[in-house]
């Protein structure tokens, strides 16, 4: 079969899944389950079967990383349709960010910046959920923005998640009076700058169009001195650094943030700062605040998918490692 | 001026801070539509010319004019739910750009199996480092260590890692960017570096 052929075949697969996930979706299917026999069934043959791979290394045969590729897609997938349970440990940046919340008085106001796009929102969207979850669940007054472009879309997606709820649609919470989505505004850091004197000044409208001082919830906010808490949910810039060094250097605000994994690390500093109250990292950070607010979403629920991934990519490290030490001995032997 | 405006956030700085910042908005607004329309441009002049790969400039194409046509043709409302562009925003874009993106986890896991080798002491150190955060930031880390005292299993482990070693390492990182910047600024300021002036 020729490289065309091949894929060809694989676009009209991916296509058939597609369609097929997405009638099922329509229809309302019912999700397919593993039990938890067969679950570790299924765990022991993946496990016996790297254990094959580090044999066939030891023995001088290298594995190929198309099989590297498969065993990830095994490692993510799988899991999906298995019923593990896992005890997620709280770290005390999730922690802190909880607790700042914890400490707010109802009807207290907080700006939530959505800085970020689809690429990320496997890892933010969770987050944001179970954030803006926590925030309805507690009477706190939500104001969202975006200095991305996707993201008062993505504050939309959350909204309507959360506000679906049985415990948060019983509130009768009203656009405008208990939440509003100020859009997205171009400019970067400068408009954190702006906010810091004039919020209507970069934000003259919501959203929806209606203007900035007919919108009850934010018609009497100046400025960052009428917000009690900023989170901001990133994965670039302009996003948390930019937060902290404008709106909490320059303005004393106080803020958490959300970070994709990758972003999360070089947020340490400012943590141990005292800039950042609270950071939620990755997905593990989500599915940590998603158990301490009780909002069990897709964080929990792919935090299986993470935990095989981890270990199918350090089993490979190790057997990557053997096949390495073995060539360095057989070059040693030459010499 | 914004360096002015930083230390004394009095008139006139404040106001003139006030009006670049709003330029810069209105600059950036334009140079987003600018870059559209660029993107449209090349993507055309690929079609006619018929350059290699000019299938997806089609697509491109084609998804630029059904996405506008659509945003401008539900009026100001085009983002809430159940629009035809939120049908867009939420059935082919999130998944089109999230799987792109989720190609990446396959990339790094082929690449930590080739490159990520203990050649030396500190590719030890780091492979180290590397095993015990991975390993530790998930649930699984702490059901292997499970039988270890409360404080000393692998969650503890990566939190402490990722706490001292690594913020000391960001922090580092950090300093230096900053001092670069500093020395980089100052020598632009000075007319000592020129080759943004196309000189030496």
């Amino acid at each position: 079969m020729s490289t065309k052929a091949k894929e060809i075949l694989a676009l009209a697969l991916i296509f058939a899944f597609s369609l097929i996930f997405y009638i099922g979706k329509v229809l309302g299917w019912g999700a397919v389950r593993f039990s938890t026999t067969v679950s570790l069934i299924v765990i022991l043959l993946v496990a016996l079967s790297l254990l094959w791979i580090l044999i066939l290394t030891i023995r001088g045969h290298l594995v190929e990383r198309r099989i590297v590729f498969l065993y990830v897609g095994i490692a993510v997938a799988l899991p999906l349709f298995m019923t593990l349970s896992q005890r997620i440990a709280i770290s005390p940046e999730v922690e802190a960010v909880y607790n700042t919340l914890e400490g707010l008085p109802e009807g207290s106001k907080v700006l939530v910046s959505f800085d970020y796009d689809p690429p990320s929102a496997p890892e933010l969207q969770p987050m944001a959920e179970a954030f803006l979850y926590y925030c309805f669940e507690h009477d706190l007054k939500v104001i969202m923005m975006g200095l991305w472009p996707q993201g008062p879309m993505q504050a939309n997606m959350a909204i309507e998640k959360v506000l679906s709820d049985e415990k948060i649609k019983s509130k009768n919470l009203k656009y405008g009076e208990d939440y509003v989505n100020l859009g997205f505004q171009a400019g970067y850091e400068f408009v954190i700058q702006r906010m810091g004197s004039d919020f209507r000044s970069m934000f003259p409208t919501d959203y929806r169009g209606t203007p900035y001082e007919q919108i009850p919830l934010v018609k009497n906010v100046k400025n960052f001195s009428n917000i009690d808490y900023c989170f901001n949910l990133s994965s670039g810039f302009p996003g948390t650094r930019e937060w902290v060094q404008i709106a909490v250097d320059r303005y004393g605000v106080t803020l958490g943030a959300g970070n994709t994994a990758v972003q999360a690390p070089q947020m340490y500093p400012f943590m141990r700062a005292g800039q950042l109250v609270g950071l939620l990292g990755g997905m593990v950070g989500a599915a940590e605040f998603e158990f301490l607010t009780k909002w069990i979403g897709k964080g929990t629920k792919f935090m299986i998918s993470q935990s095989f991934a981890h270990v199918i990519v350090i089993a490979f490290i190790i057997i990557g490692n053997v096949a390495f030490f073995r060539s360095e001995r057989k070059t040693g032997l030459k010499r | 001026m914004f360096v002015i405006q930083y230390f004394i956030p009095h008139y006139p700085f404040n106001r003139m801070s006030h009006w670049f910042s709003d330029w810069f908005a209105i600059i950036l607004a334009c140079a987003i539509v600018l870059g559209a329309l660029n993107l449209m441009k090349i993507s055309i002049q690929k079609v006619i010319k018929k350059k290699p790969g000019w299938g997806y400039a089609v697509v491109i194409i084609a998804s630029f004019l059904l996405i506008t046509i659509i945003g401008l043709s539900e009026g100001e409302g085009f983002r809430e739910p159940g629009t035809w562009f939120d049908w867009l925003y939420v059935y082919v874009y999130t998944p089109c750009s999230s799987t792109m993106f989720a190609i990446l986890g396959f990339f790094v896991a082929s690449a930590s199996y080739r490159a990520f080798r203990a050649r030396n002491f500190e590719a030890t150190l780091l492979l180290l480092a590397a095993f015990f955060v991975m390993i530790g930031r998930v649930p699984v880390g702490d059901i292997i260590s499970g039988f270890m005292p409360e404080g000393a299993r692998l969650s503890n482990l990566a939190s402490w890692i990722m706490t001292f070693p690594q913020t000391a390492g960001q922090r580092a990182i950090m300093i230096g960017i900053a001092l670069g910047i500093v020395s980089t600024s100052l020598r632009v300021i000075l007319g000592i570096e020129r080759a943004h002036l196309a000189g030496e």
